[in-house]
């Protein structure tokens, strides 16, 4: 018989939700004079239907997985980092800051590449720790903090892109001066995406699992944002561990931005994070912060958006019901696990 | 137990729900052989039919593709393409910058208009120079066209040496001059202001000739004195408002009004410059406005609008697409004046003026005159000419060459206004 706290009892309401995202979808599209079955055809194409468009999609899962790899740890904390936009632009403007000032120095490009990457997460970690440092010291809640910041990581984005960093006679909303080829991370030939980021991808996320799965810095964690006063009795120093997972989430973002710039757009412009912290939370969110399900999940949220691209090409579509979809799902998710813990709790009652 | 069996029930419900969705997933696992399979061959298939063989181009436009500006000029041109060239079909994507779509590239979605047939790729914004010759360099076959562009152009400062690779621009130096003429027959305080975007050296170029046209029809015209004329240039930073970044074109228009300027005349592709026009008017004073871009610009704001000088793409996109349909396309740069037996012309002319409501019949007629100046020949861009700091631009008979009207480094002497962006 199936007990109700059986992972098949689980794993059927996330059906359920899958089901439920699907049909709400269609209705969607139904309503706006769209075929579905030509949508979801065309988004499959437009994701898997060549070597290009695979390429293409696994340019756009590497920092979006990284942004979920950091989220893990910021919500295993019990934080809501809404301000990891900021930490990916702030991990971007600083990996621009280090090419910019050694592009014309005698160090070697891979060195520069490398430096680059490294102030990428130093970007990140500091913007994070300002979230931080104001949840823990100053009583703001990291939602409103986070929020602020990513309102000033963008400001300062498009100053620098239009004042000291804008292009010679001009400032272009297409960014400042791209960087010299050999300042790009090595792409594959004839595609765009690169087997040096998918690779920080991977570790990224594998180490996030070790942290949460097989240490103890990890377990103290999950304590601390299961039941922080609980753990602050017990003495585990609950402002350091906070701070550590913003630390550490900043660092990811951080990463995840200096990909951005490394591999991807090769210069900095006006919305270098892409959106992809805000699609990292609902990827976060709609695997129960699982760090296991992290890649599979970020992977088809990339490919949602890599393929959408066709909708608006074939049927006028406008691209965003990716977005639609993507959004159903979480929110169906975390209905039907609110529906099935109510029941869950009666039965117990 | 009652419950379980509930669950239980809904849980094949749910399998019943998801075996009727599969019909969709079959179509949807066929697929990935299918565009390999029927989308490529599909155009050799309609080459075989003896009707007119499909020819796909495609557009990546910066903005909307019904902006009632600059992206939307572009869309009908393509438009205009489709109904002349048998078999040309467009396909496009617009709201084509980082901002609308995040995490991609022009590069990257023009190959998705290349995978889906595309045979020329036409980029239509000045923002994707770095994208086009991107994708120019990484597909040297495909036909590749960029406008407001100098890439291609030998005696510019940015040639790069690509293959299939063209320009296209219209001279829209000659629509200012008729819009600054506009505005400088209808102004009564004579003060025009003019409305800019970011500067560059187009947009220099543009506001200038704004302002000779201004100046030459206020003496030539209306019989002033030029040094009475003020023309005033206030840049917002970008093509429309971003708010917090750029200054809000509404402010900078209701600026210019509530301090005597009469006539503000848009350099930036949306329309505040006529809406705030058509406000300050409902409140009883003297306000005219010359929009951009768009050929039914003035719609949006009628009883103050003097016209518009626009873009028309369609003939211009339609001998490319010709020449790439013949086998005949090359690396080319074209900056196209106006047809001037007919500057309205939509089958002839790239750059036209419409004329507006509130023009009055009076300045019509020397408009019209003026008009027919510039198809004789007269040329403004001929010295003496000063620079902005009063450095010689152009001396007394000099004719101002293509580079240095393109590049223009200043504005002209006799405009206020920022020349060259903060350091």
């Amino acid at each position: 018989m199936l007990n109700k706290t059986s992972p098949v009892y689980k794993f059927g309401f996330q059906i359920l939700a899958i089901v439920g995202a699907l049909i709400f979808t269609t209705v969607v599209m139904l309503l706006a004079k769209a075929p579905p079955l030509e949508a979801y055809r065309l988004i499959v194409i437009g994701s898997v239907g060549s070597v290009g468009k695979i390429s293409d999609v696994i340019v756009a899962w590497i920092p979006l997985l990284l942004a979920t790899s950091g989220l893990l740890l910021t919500f295993a904390a019990g934080l809501w980092n809404i301000g990891i936009e900021g930490q990916i632009t702030l991990g971007a403007i600083f990996t621009t800051l280090a090419l910019r000032l050694l592009q014309d120095s005698a160090l070697s490009p891979a060195l520069i590449i490398i430096i680059g990457f490294l102030s990428g997460i130093l970007g990140g970690m500091i913007w994070a720790s300002l979230t931080g440092l104001l949840k823990i010291y100053g009583g703001v809640n990291e939602i409103f903090g986070g929020l602020g910041l990513n309102f000033v990581a963008t400001a300062l984005t498009i100053w620098l892109i239009f004042g000291p960093w804008k292009r010679p006679g001009v400032g272009s909303m297409s960014g400042t001066v791209p960087f010299d080829n050999l300042l790009w991370l090595p792409q594959v030939e004839g595609l765009r995406m690169s087997w040096w980021s998918l690779g920080i991808g991977l570790i990224g996320i594998v180490v996030v699992f070790l942290i949460l799965q097989g240490t103890y810095f990890g377990l103290r964690l999950k304590a601390v944002g299961k039941n922080g006063r609980a753990a602050f009795i017990i003495g585990i120093p609950t402002g350091k561990y906070m701070m550590s997972a913003f630390f550490i989430c900043g660092a990811f973002a951080g990463l995840a931005g200096a990909t951005q710039v490394l591999a991807v757009y090769h210069r900095l412009i006006p919305s270098i994070s892409s959106g992809y912290g805000f699609l990292g939370l609902m990827v976060a969110m709609l695997i129960n912060y699982q760090a296991l399900w992290a890649a599979p999940v970020a992977l088809f949220f990339a490919a949602l958006n890599i393929g959408s691209i066709q909708l608006p090409i074939v049927l006028k579509l406008d691209s965003t019901l990716s977005g639609v979809l993507q959004g159903a799902l979480v929110l169906f998710v975390l209905m039907m696990d609110g529906v099935r813990r109510r029941l869950t709790a009666k039965k117990v009652n | 137990m009652k419950r379980l069996w509930f669950f239980a029930s809904l849980m094949l419900v749910a399998v019943m729900l998801l075996a009727a969705c599969k019909p969709a997933a079959p179509t949807a696992t066929d697929v990935p052989a299918a565009p390999a399979a029927t989308d490529v061959p599909a155009a050799p298939a309609a080459t075989d039919v003896p009707a007119p063989a499909e020819f796909i181009f495609g557009m990546l436009l910066v903005g909307p593709y019904n902006d009632h500006g600059y992206s939307q000029a572009h869309y009908e041109g393509g438009l205009y393409v489709e109904e002349n060239l048998p078999g040309a079909k467009m396909i496009y994507i617009d709201k084509v910058n980082s901002a609308d779509r995040p995490g991609t590239t022009p590069a990257q979605l023009a190959e998705d208009l290349v995978s889906k047939g595309a045979k020329l790729i036409i980029f239509n914004s000045d923002d994707m120079k770095d994208s086009a010759v991107e994708f120019a360099q990484a597909h040297p076959d495909v036909a590749t066209i960029h406008a407001s562009g100098d890439t291609s152009w030998k005696d510019g400062m940015n040639y790069v040496d690509m293959p299939l690779f063209g320009n296209s621009f219209g001279r829209m130096e000659y629509g200012k001059m008729i819009a600054g003429c506009a505005a400088a027959l209808t102004t009564k305080s004579g003060q025009v202001g003019y409305l800019g975007p970011l500067i560059n050296d187009e947009t220099r170029r543009l506001a200038s000739s704004a302002f000779l046209g201004a100046k030459y029809c206020f003496e030539n015209y209306a019989g002033k004195s030029a040094a009475d004329l003020k023309f005033k240039v206030t840049w917002i930073g970008f093509w429309f408002n971003i708010p917090g970044f750029t200054s809000d074109p509404t402010q900078v228009a209701d600026d210019f009004l509530n301090s005597g300027y009469d006539v503000v005349i848009s350099g930036i592709d949306t329309t505040e410059g006529l809406v705030q026009a058509g406000k300050a008017k409902a409140a009883g004073k003297d306000a005219w406005a010359v929009p951009y871009d768009y050929v039914a610009a003035c719609e949006e704001g009628k009883d103050v609008c003097l016209g518009v000088p626009y873009f028309n793409w369609g003939p211009v996109y339609l001998k490319q697409a010709q020449a790439v349909k013949d086998g005949a396309f090359a690396s080319y740069f074209e900056w196209l004046a106006p047809d001037w037996t007919d500057i309205n012309n939509k089958d002839t002319s790239p750059v036209g003026f419409q004329k507006g409501a509130a023009l009055s019949a009076e300045a019509a007629t020397s408009l019209d005159a003026f008009i027919a100046e510039l198809a004789g020949g007269l040329n403004l861009w001929t010295g003496p000419l000063n620079l902005q700091d009063g450095s010689a631009y152009l001396a007394d008979g000099e004719v101002g060459t293509d580079v240095q009207v393109w590049y223009l480094p200043q504005l002209l002497e006799g405009m206020e206004g920022q020349s060259v962006s903060a350091q």
